[in-house]
């Protein structure tokens, strides 16, 4: 398929692979920032490719990995409700919560359903409208346009049954509080599809205030080692900047349709990240004109903060200090099908990654 | 999760399209991007199209990856 064979050719692999070795002069950490990144940097083998003193440490950028356990129970308390239809994004589905999961409360009779979009959920809305709909909106700058596109189009058709929960997050303030917590990396492969909506001056912050290097991604092999040899010849030339690799995909100023359809739906608020506690205006909530899509202002919920499994080190994980092998239960109580944490839910977290290509400690 | 994958544009009515990606058809939102047409590649997140490919710049990177190529032969 175009735009993906190009960028796996076996020979072009081999040789940055080469060059790579050839350009190391030290030892280098750079953080992946985002899941995707995560999955596919081991899909393709990359860390086999790198020489031992080119490390890659896995950051908080799985979506389903970062969403607090409140989120969850707040979404279970929902689902037990009547008249009520979850609709969620499939990797949520087996996240655990304090004491349990959609996925549970699903095959325990709850109407949970799986959609690919929030279209897909305003539909089911439009098709049931004896209840109320609730949209589990997930994820980063990348998907959040979406999510307001799809509280648009509910206001054009006065939807009176459509309801959003949203843990929507924005990426900046996330790698701001893992550089303050101290993790020592010497730059980052930046998200290649959080930059495709915002434009790669987002990052512009990190070399600038703290002196490391940013390259935006793409997902392809070839596209990560290319980042990577760009990543360590800024440490070499102590030249830390903001470089695109990803230009087929991503500007300095990114998309701003989606920018503007963001901004128009939702602003900053405080957010609850897995591992990390409150970050300040790192989550987005609906604007107090779309407040009436708002499932707490509609039916408001209070649930009992709980403690996540305190030997659990998901939180470790994501702010790049610990990895899944420092983990007691990895692969031993905790694996896919009985994940103690979202880290090895999603296809995107560490924890699964590790377990899939059987990186065992 | 946030899993974004190239697709091309089968077909479009109003603002929403049908997009082929590793031979499946899925739908996709129009609602980010201007201007789309058949045979268009997209990136396709959750349901939308958040950006359309750049050919020239796919080009100019496989070139680079080219000239590594023959730096590395000569
Ligand atoms: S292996 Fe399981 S318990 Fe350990 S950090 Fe990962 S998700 Fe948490």
């Amino acid at each position: 398929m175009k735009y993906i064979d190009e960028f796996r050719n076996k020979n072009q692999i081999l040789n940055l692979a080469d060059l790579i070795r050839k350009s190391v002069t030290r030892n280098y950490a750079f953080m992946e920032v985002c899941g995707g990144h995560t999955a596919a940097i081991h899909r393709f083998g990359i860390p086999f490719l790198l020489p031992d003193n080119v490390r890659l440490i896995s950051g908080p950028g799985c979506p389903v990995c970062v969403t607090g356990t409140d989120f969850l129970d707040k979404a279970i308390a929902y689902s037990k409700m009547k008249k009520i239809i979850i609709c969620t994004f499939g990797d949520l589905l087996r996240v655990p919560g304090a004491v349990s999961s959609l996925e549970k409360e699903k095959a325990a009779g709850a109407d949970i359903r799986i959609v690919l979009s929030g279209l897909d959920a305003l539909e089911i809305a439009r098709m049931n409208p004896e209840n109320k709909i609730i949209f589990l909106g997930i994820g980063f700058e990348t998907t959040a346009p979406g999510t307001a596109a799809t509280i648009l189009q509910a206001e054009k058709e006065n939807s009176e049954n459509f309801f959003l929960l949203s843990a929507h997050k924005v990426m900046p303030p996330a790698m701001e509080a893992i550089i303050k917590d101290g993790v020592s990396i010497d730059g980052f492969i930046c998200p290649g599809h959080v930059a495709t909506i915002t434009g790669s001056s987002i990052f512009d912050f990190i070399p600038e205030s703290f002196n490391l290097g940013c390259v935006v991604a793409g997902f392809e092999p070839t596209d990560l080692l290319q980042s990577i040899l760009m990543l360590i010849r800024q440490v070499n030339q102590n030249d830390p900047k903001v470089e695109i690799q990803y230009n087929r995909a991503v500007t300095l100023k990114g998309n701003s349709i989606a920018q503007k359809l963001m901004s128009e739906v939702f602003e900053p608020c405080d957010a609850t990240w897995r591992g990390f506690g409150i970050i300040p205006f790192s989550g987005l909530m609906l604007r107090k004109n779309f407040e009436r899509f708002d499932i707490e202002k509609e039916v408001p919920m209070r649930i009992n903060l709980q403690e996540d499994n305190e030997l659990c080190i998901c939180g470790k994980i994501l702010r790049g200090l610990k990895t899944p092998g420092d983990c007691p239960l990895f692969a031993d109580i905790c694996f896919p099908e009985n994940p103690l944490g979202a880290c090895m839910v999603s296809v995107e977290g560490a924890c699964n990654t590790w377990y899939r290509y059987k990186l065992i400690k | 999760m946030c899993l974004s994958i190239p697709a091309k544009i089968v077909s479009i009515k109003g603002d929403m399209a049908d997009v082929s990606a590793g031979g499946a058809i899925f739908k996709a939102g129009l609602h980010m991007i201007e201007n789309a047409r058949v045979g268009d590649y997209i990136l396709l997140h959750a349901g939308f199209a958040i950006q359309k490919l750049s050919e020239k710049d796919a080009e100019e990177t496989i070139r680079l990856f080219e000239e590594i190529n023959n730096s590395l032969n000569e």
